[in-house]
């Protein structure tokens, strides 16, 4: 049995706009193993990103518990989140978020600077292909380099759990497989706990476990009898 | 136009902060602008009124003893128009409970009531009764000083005699609106006071029965005051004229005059600093805010509305930004001016001090205020108006980076990635972050320049009375003294050393240029008083031949070796050529400096002195002041340390208040300039600086990188203030030198410390304000959009 890095019990978030009420997330139980990539499915707006965000330590619960190995995130204080997120757990969005004033390599050093076990920017940035690439701003990069710099940035670290949160979404379909298939190979090579958000079902093929996410309840978890390589999947 | 509006007033509101920010700065410029321009014309309406009202002469003359007879020749001259001949004359005071050398300036006041020229504003009681001898009325400051009430007595020594006075009335006049002794550096409103006596009780003392030695005449309009002015010394030479002069050389009225030059050179300064940076402040906001709304441009444009409304929307933002800062700036400077005007009534006497702000002052503060703002946006409101709605829409090209030069000088490699992004980000707005920097260093100039008012003055001191005087005690002598006087003083009791001094009014010519002043004589190898250079070091007094005070030898446009004509004033009126054998450096005053047996040559009257420096021991000096007060032929003594004490408590105050201006203005830049760029950088880079955070930084570190770039700014734009400073200084001094005194441009490591700490501690406050909206930056939120 592998271990499990996070156990979510009856997650609620209702955020508060003067009168209105939104739910985002509903009651939500799950768990992520170790090494496995999950992809979570859902509508946008299903409570996806809110889900992942307080995972990673960026937002705080209404209701309910989410403990990474046992210590409970909602109830950990500013600086222990800061820790929690500057050693565990990496993360890639949408908007990769790079520091424009950094080289690629640079913007992984960023990271590996403040890391407790960092593997160096070059190793990083080569596990996403882009060796030629090192001393490139975000500027001279294209969207899928960009995004792969974000993913390297994210694992430099050597991080646990790598959440990411729609990182094909600003990317056409060619460019998300590269993307895609950076993110397995960390999986696999470094046996990374993965968590990848989506609305996009073709995705979901690559993922060991997937999460279907729909108005802010878990509505179904399927497990991938195949799994398909990340190349093998088109939109 | 409603929506518009509406809009303007929401982001308005949204930027509180830095409109706040902005504001300081713009009401600093307007305020100094109003504050220093109106109070300039305050006191010049006051003057001319008091002037007009109470019939200022315009010439003036005082001369040994002429008969009565002689006014009506003078009157006869063409271009004169009222004349009164007086009778004046210097006393010693004797005030009970105050046993420090006072000494009044006697004025007299025709016995039919009132003075046709030169007329008293009585504040209070009456004129003497001119049929009693022992009636006085004296002038404000100096009831004020010693807390004179009617009917409270005083006693005067007039020529030798020692009387008793009665105050009947205290009294303003257009004459003595400053009442200062000519020589000093400050007023002294304890140890000088005029007292205005009857002409016949005055005339008795004084042995002036049917005659007269003082006269001043106001001329018709038009007439060329130089004209009767030749006419007059020609005229009075034979009885002892001493030259007559003008207004500007007046004393109370040339340091108004000076006071003014001061007022106007800090108008031309201080209101133009603010006002540019200001405008660059705005500069920098709106060309940030205009790149943010590119998509709410585009949206306009594309309802309909066309350049000239874009541009028109964002130049009302730009003038509700500064409006609160005009309409503040002109309620402070109204306020200040107001303020500045009280301390000026308290040297400066006029019956009110009335306070004008013409409508153009307004007009130009505010005019000066919107153009300027508008010139400094102008290109971003360019930019804005003329943006094709298609290129609006789409996102900002990603900004550009380099490698930085400071990098690659070597030390890149050493860099962490926070430090390497404050290098580059400072490097890739070369023009904004130098702009930064001069602002924060105008800041710190600011600060050195009101430092500087106060070092000035202690250095002044230092070289006036502290190394150049050993002496602690001078006394003058009525008139010219035998050389013996002093070898009696040398005897006395309580003296431990005394040397001997002449002074000689002298009118000095060279070429075509003249100026009236003294020269000094004093004892060669004299220990006492001393002839300094800039180095404090002592000039030895050559055997013959003249030293002149620097800014002397200017104004006559003589160098060393020329041959100057020196014609006395006093005694036998000799005129001689005598040499320029050096000059000094000099603070204070214009004059020459001889050797006293030379200058006695020169006035071929043998060993005469004029007065004594005296070196004496505690314990006597209080009788030997007493002593003095009592001596017929003493006419003046000096104490040198109540001296430096009133110059001291004279500045005291004013000095408070200018340095208290200065801090406001010096924090409301600091504070603008760095508040501002860190809230345009905050806008800028929070994305970036939410990203760190979501990397695991904390907010420690990313303040860092925020901040980090405003602590070098500010670091950078220290010793940029300090040159900036003493410049500023330089130009001052420069500006406002004149034959009165010169200030040294003396900048003392504690002000420019202040300065530092002054800009510090804004730049802190403004960081800490900023580090506070940093902590509650909204991850989440950053996250979800996109640029
Ligand atoms: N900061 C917020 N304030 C209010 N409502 C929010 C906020 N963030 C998300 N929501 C709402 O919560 C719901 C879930 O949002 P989100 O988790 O972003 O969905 P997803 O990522 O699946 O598209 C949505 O209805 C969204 O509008
Ligand atoms: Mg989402």
């Amino acid at each position: 049995m592998k271990e499990n890095f996070f156990q979510v019990r009856d997650l609620t978030k209702v955020y508060r706009m003067g009168e209105v009420e939104v739910h985002a997330l509903r009651g939500v139980n799950m768990e992520l193993y170790a090494g496995e990539l999950v992809v979570l499915l859902g509508p946008s707006g299903s409570g996806k990103s809110t889900l992942l965000n307080i995972m990673g330590g960026l937002d705080t619960a209404t209701a309910g518990i989410v403990a990474y190995r046992g210590k409970e995130l909602t109830q950990a204080t500013e600086k222990e989140l800061t820790e929690y997120r500057r050693f565990h757990v990496g993360f890639v969005f949408q908007f990769y978020n790079l520091i424009s004033s950094l080289t690629a390599r640079e913007n992984v050093a960023v990271v590996t600077e403040i890391a407790a076990n960092p593997m160096s920017p070059e190793k990083a940035l080569d596990l996403v292909g882009l060796t030629d690439r090192l001393n490139h701003f975000p500027a001279q990069l294209s969207g899928g380099e960009q995004q792969r710099v974000a993913i390297a940035r994210a694992i430099s670290k050597n991080p646990t759990v790598l959440l990411c949160d729609e990182p094909t979404g600003a990317l056409d379909s060619k460019t998300g497989i590269l993307v895609l298939q950076a993110l397995e190979r960390i999986n696999r090579e470094l046996g990374t706990a993965t968590a990848i958000i989506t609305h996009n079902v073709d995705i979901a093929g690559m993922a060991d476990r997937v999460i279907h996410l729909s108005n802010g309840k878990i509505a179904e978890v399927s497990k991938n009898k195949v799994k398909k390589s990340a190349s093998e999947l088109q939109w | 136009m409603k929506a518009l509006h509406l809009k303007l007033w929401r982001e308005i509101w949204r930027m509180k902060g830095q409109v706040f920010a902005i504001s300081m700065v713009v009401m600093s410029g307007v305020a100094t602008f109003i504050l220093f321009i109106s109070t300039m014309h305050s006191l010049d309406y006051t003057r001319s009124k008091f002037y007009r009202d109470y019939n200022f002469a315009d010439v003036f003359v005082n001369l040994k003893r002429a008969p009565d007879s002689l006014k009506d020749k003078i009157q006869n001259i063409p271009g004169v128009r009222q004349l009164e001949t007086r009778v004046s004359a210097q006393a010693k005071i004797d005030i009970q409970g105050f046993s420090e050398n006072v000494t009044g300036k006697i004025v007299s006041i025709p016995d039919d009531g009132h003075p046709l020229l030169n007329r008293l504003y009585i504040r209070q009681g009456r004129l003497p009764d001119p049929f009693k001898d022992n009636e006085v009325v004296i002038n404000e400051t100096f009831a004020q000083a010693h807390g004179f009430k009617l009917g409270d007595q005083l006693a005067a020594v007039i020529n030798g005699k020692w009387k008793r006075l009665t105050i009947t009335g205290i009294a303003l006049s257009p004459e003595f609106v400053l009442v200062m002794k000519i020589g000093a550096m400050t007023p002294d409103f304890k140890r000088f006071g005029i007292l205005w006596m009857s002409r016949k009780a005055i005339s008795k003392a004084y042995d002036m029965d049917g005659a007269f030695n003082d006269v001043v005449l106001s001329l018709y309009a038009g007439v060329k005051e130089g004209d009767v002015i030749r006419e007059l010394d020609n005229m009075l030479g034979p009885y002892g004229g001493f030259g007559a002069y003008g207004r500007k050389n007046q004393m109370s009225h040339r340091l108004l005059s000076e006071e003014m030059k001061q007022l106007r050179t800090s108008s031309r300064i201080y209101p133009v600093i603010f006002i540019c940076v200001a405008a660059f402040l705005l500069n920098v906001v709106m060309s940030r805010i205009i790149n943010t709304q590119r998509e709410q441009i585009a949206i306009l444009k594309a309802f309909g509305y066309n350049d000239f409304a874009v541009g028109v929307h964002y130049a009302q933002m730009v003038i509700m930004i500064i409006a609160a800062g005009v309409v503040a700036g002109i309620a402070a400077g109204i306020w200040l001016g107001k303020m500045m005007g009280n301390m000026y009534m308290e040297f400066y006497r006029f019956p009110v001090f009335i306070y004008t702000l013409h409508p153009e002052v307004l007009i130009a503060a505010v005019s000066v205020s919107v153009l300027s703002a508008l010139a400094g946006t102008m290109h971003s409101l360019w930019k804005a108006a003329r943006q094709p709605p298609a290129e609006a829409m789409r996102p900002e090209a990603p900004a550009k980076y380099r490698v930085t030069l400071i990098e690659k000088t070597g030390i890149g490699p050493w860099l962490t990635q926070p430090a390497r992004i404050i290098a580059r980000n400072m490097e890739r707005k070369p023009i904004r972050t130098f702009l930064s920097i001069v602002g924060i260093a105008v800041s710190c100039a600011t600060m050195v320049s009101s430092g500087f008012f106060k070092d000035s003055v202690d250095f002044m001191v230092k070289a006036q009375y502290v190394f150049s005087q050993k002496e602690d005690m001078t006394i003058s002598f009525i008139e010219p003294t035998s050389y013996r006087a002093l070898y009696e003083l040398k005897q006395t009791p309580g003296i431990h050393d005394a040397e001997a001094f002449r002074s000689v009014p002298v009118k000095l010519k060279f070429g075509h240029r003249s100026y009236k002043t003294v020269i000094n004589g004093i004892e060669p190898e004299g220990r006492l008083h001393l002839v300094l250079d800039t180095n404090f070091q002592s000039i030895p007094l050559p055997e013959s031949g003249i030293l002149l005070t620097d800014y002397l030898g200017k104004i006559l446009g003589v160098q060393v070796g020329d041959v100057l004509t020196v014609e006395t004033l006093e005694g036998a009126k000799a005129i001689r050529q005598v040499p320029v054998v050096a000059m000094a450096k000099q603070y204070l005053g214009a004059m020459g400096y001889m050797n006293l047996n030379a200058l006695n040559r020169l006035m071929q009257e043998g060993n005469a002195i004029s007065g004594a420096y005296l070196v004496t021991d505690s314990p006597y000096r209080e009788k030997l002041f007493r002593s003095f007060v009592e001596m017929p032929r003493v006419a003046d003594v000096f104490i040198r340390q109540n001296e430096i004490n009133n110059i001291y408590e004279v500045m005291a105050k004013s000095m408070l208040y200018f340095t208290f201006i200065a801090m406001l203005m010096a924090c409301s830049i600091a504070f603008g300039v760095v508040y501002n760029s860190a809230r345009i950088s905050l806008s800028e880079r929070s994305r970036e600086l939410s990203s760190l955070r979501v990397l695991g930084y904390t907010r420690g570190e990313i303040a860092y990188i925020l901040l980090g770039e405003l602590a070098i700014i500010t670091l950078a734009a220290i010793p940029l203030g300090f040159f900036i400073g003493y410049w500023l200084c330089a130009y001052v001094a420069n500006a406002l030198a004149s034959d009165l005194f010169r200030v040294p441009l003396i900048i003392e490591l504690k002000t420019y410390t202040i300065a530092a700490a002054v800009v510090i501690f804004s730049a802190v406050f403004s960081g800490w304000i900023v580090r506070r909206k940093l902590d509650h930056l909204d991850l989440v939120e950053v996250l979800k959009t996109k640029e």
